[in-house]
């Protein structure tokens, strides 16, 4: 037989080599999984024993304590329900002006597409930060300082761009005789985008629609200047807030982590394959 | 949580999206009688399509940046919100500040940008490294490949804000486990955050810790659809380990490669999450990025015009690199020749 290479996919492996390689993977998943399993470990433990230099996952007298404490004395639902309600805003908002956009770009040659392209592009290597002191003045005039409806606006444009990267890259790759098949049985232009493009288009849309949630769902910095009353907070300046106060307040940090985390994490790796394949489809294509 | 929360919430957000479907259809009646009815313009379906996202493009991200512009030719800043005033000598003396003077208080504007690419090099080289071994580890059979996958992504999982926050407390002089640890394998404690050179190690640690996943994650995907055929005519003609990765696997990988690299490049540069939540930039400006600093000069110096100015700077620095990259490596050119 002849010699495997490692970089194929190979059976051939010896022993050795094959218990080093899962040994490599083991070592890095504890690496990569242990800073989590800290947080769940320092949730459950019990006020007296906060401050503690145990390294045990379950510490002794392990205790929900925390999570009571989280849920009914802090505005930790409320703070969750904020994000939830902004981001899912700003996906909505964001998906309608690019859904449409991105199907002009795949689907028609204009003058200035390349540009428009190239320029969606240029947004993305703008500093975070940079639009957030004009977009702040903005708001304010508005009176919308303060509001959800401030916050959704302020998120959904930011993700437009990688939007139409993303679902243009899909709708490339369907066929457009499913669009003339539709227009010679009498649909308008517009019909024939509604009735065939976006039904088959659903995964891209999710995947997009994803990403703007998660850029909405995880924004500190935007919130932590824009939100200035305690109860309009979203959750990361929430427990950014209960972290400034270490000694009192890291287990319940912890327990509204793993709350959070949780469901996150969940969504994620259920999504992560698709996720990839919709960040990769605008690159890699040709 | 109270009902009134949750039904003031809903109205609000049915509200906007009220707004904004009815400006969208307005938008495109508007558009349609100008562009086909009275124009005749030839592209007149697809300009329609555009409109909704060019509107919301041009006032939320064009118009800010005109207006951040506008803002680095200001003397605006704490004692002068409202009633600021706007001169060619105003930006001039704002991009000057920007080079001459300590952009906060003690670093200046160099060290923050030799820092910055120091960071972003390290960073990037180590994902890619990082990324790259442990996918080509996982591309092959064998058991429990899955599981691995799925633990080995969590870093990337978990939201920013939780991971950084949570080791910021980890690397607690006294109580955190990276010193817990160190000391049970006989090591001194160190004192990550208090000294500013160990606190950017730590910032480091923690920002390699949380970017290898995504790299493996788009590295596995290009490895997978790489075909196994070439490796088979590779080892017929005999080919080594080492010739097949250089002549068929990078090769074959770079379409992949480039643009997470771009992707990585700018998001590190850019990154804020990290340093502003793991140390906040200090101890003494020892973390600081130019981002961080870019940030602290406008929200907590309250030096609008300097900070607008200090912004337009870092933008151009990272458009120079991106268009020198794209050019000379070709990376998205696919995108738009289809």
């Amino acid at each position: 037989m002849a010699r495997r290479s490692f970089f194929r996919r190979a059976r051939g492996d010896s022993p050795a080599k094959r218990i080093a390689i899962h040994a490599v993977l083991i070592l890095a998943s504890i690496i990569s999984i242990y800073p989590f399993l800290r947080v769940i470990s320092i949730s459950l433990r019990p006020s007296n024993q906060l401050l503690s230099t145990s390294l045990a996952i379950i510490p002794p007298g392990a205790s929900l304590e925390n999570y009571r404490a989280l849920i009914f004395e802090r505005d930790f639902t409320i703070w969750v329900w904020n994000s939830l309600i902004v981001s899912a805003a700003s996906v909505l908002v964001g998906l309608m002006l690019a859904a449409t956009a991105a199907y002009a770009f795949s689907r028609w040659q204009f003058p200035g597409r390349r540009q428009g392209l190239l320029f969606l592009l240029t947004t993305q290597m703008i500093p975070a930060g940079m639009l957030l002191l004009p977009i702040c003045i903005m708001v304010v005039r508005l009176k919308l300082f303060n509001t959800y409806t401030g916050m959704a606006i302020a998120y959904s444009v930011g993700s437009v761009p990688f939007s139409i990267w993303i679902l243009k890259g899909y709708y490339d790759t369907i066929p457009r005789e499913l669009e003339e098949a539709a227009l010679v049985d009498g649909a308008s232009p517009l019909g024939a985008f509604w009735r065939v493009v976006i039904p088959l288009s659903t995964p891209a849309l999710a995947i997009a629609g994803l990403f703007s949630f998660m850029t909405a769902w995880n924004d500190y910095m935007m919130a932590r200047v824009m939100l200035q009353k305690p109860d309009m907070f979203t959750w990361p300046v929430g427990f950014q807030k209960l972290m400034d106060q270490f000694q009192t307040a890291w287990g319940q940090f912890a327990a509204a982590s793993v709350l959070v985390a949780i469901p996150a994490l969940a969504l994620f790796l259920y999504s992560s394959k698709w996720l990839v394949s919709g960040m990769t489809l605008g690159g890699v294509k040709g | 949580m109270t009902w009134d929360v949750v039904v003031r919430g809903l109205g609000e957000i049915g509200r906007l999206l009220g707004i904004v479907a009815a400006v969208v259809v307005v938008l495109e009646i508007a558009a349609y009688i100008v562009l086909h009815k009275l124009l005749k313009c030839k592209y007149s379906l697809p300009l329609m399509l555009l409109l909704p996202a060019l509107v919301g493009v041009m006032a939320l991200i064009v118009y800010p940046f005109g207006f951040n512009i506008y803002l680095a030719f200001s003397n605006m800043n704490m004692f002068r919100f409202k009633d600021f005033s706007v001169g060619l000598s105003y930006g001039i003396s704002n991009f000057l500040d920007v080079f001459r003077s300590p952009v906060l208080q003690k670093v200046t504007f160099f060290q923050l940008l030799g820092r910055t690419i120091l960071w972003t090099v390290v960073n990037v080289v180590c994902h890619v490294l990082g990324g790259l071994g442990l996918a080509l580890l996982l591309n092959r059979p064998m058991r429990g490949k899955g599981v691995y996958r799925t633990l080995l992504v969590v870093p990337w999982a978990l939201p920013q804000v939780i991971s950084a926050l949570a080791w910021r407390g980890e690397f607690h002089y006294q109580y955190g486990f990276v010193n817990l640890l160190l000391e049970r394998l006989g090591v001194q404690p160190v004192p990550w955050l208090s000294d500013p050179k160990w606190a950017f190690v730590a910032v480091v640690l923690v920002n390699v810790w949380l970017g290898i996943p995504f790299m493996m994650v788009v590295l596995l995907g290009g490895l997978q659809s790489i075909s196994q055929d070439y490796y088979d005519a590779a080892q017929i003609d005999g080919a080594s380990g080492w010739q097949q990765f250089r002549s068929i696997t990078m090769p074959l990988l770079k379409p992949v490669l480039t643009p997470a690299v771009i992707l990585g490049v700018v998001w590190t540069f850019n990154n804020f999450n990290v340093i502003y939540l793991v140390t906040k930039g200090g101890p003494m400006e020892g973390t600081d990025l130019l981002v961080t600093s870019m940030f602290k000069a406008v929200f907590e110096f309250y030096r609008y015009g300097f900070g607008a100015a200090y912004a337009m700077v870092i933008f151009v620095f990272l458009f120079i690199f991106s268009a020198v990259y794209l050019r000379l490596s070709g990376g998205f050119k696919g995108a738009w020749e289809s």
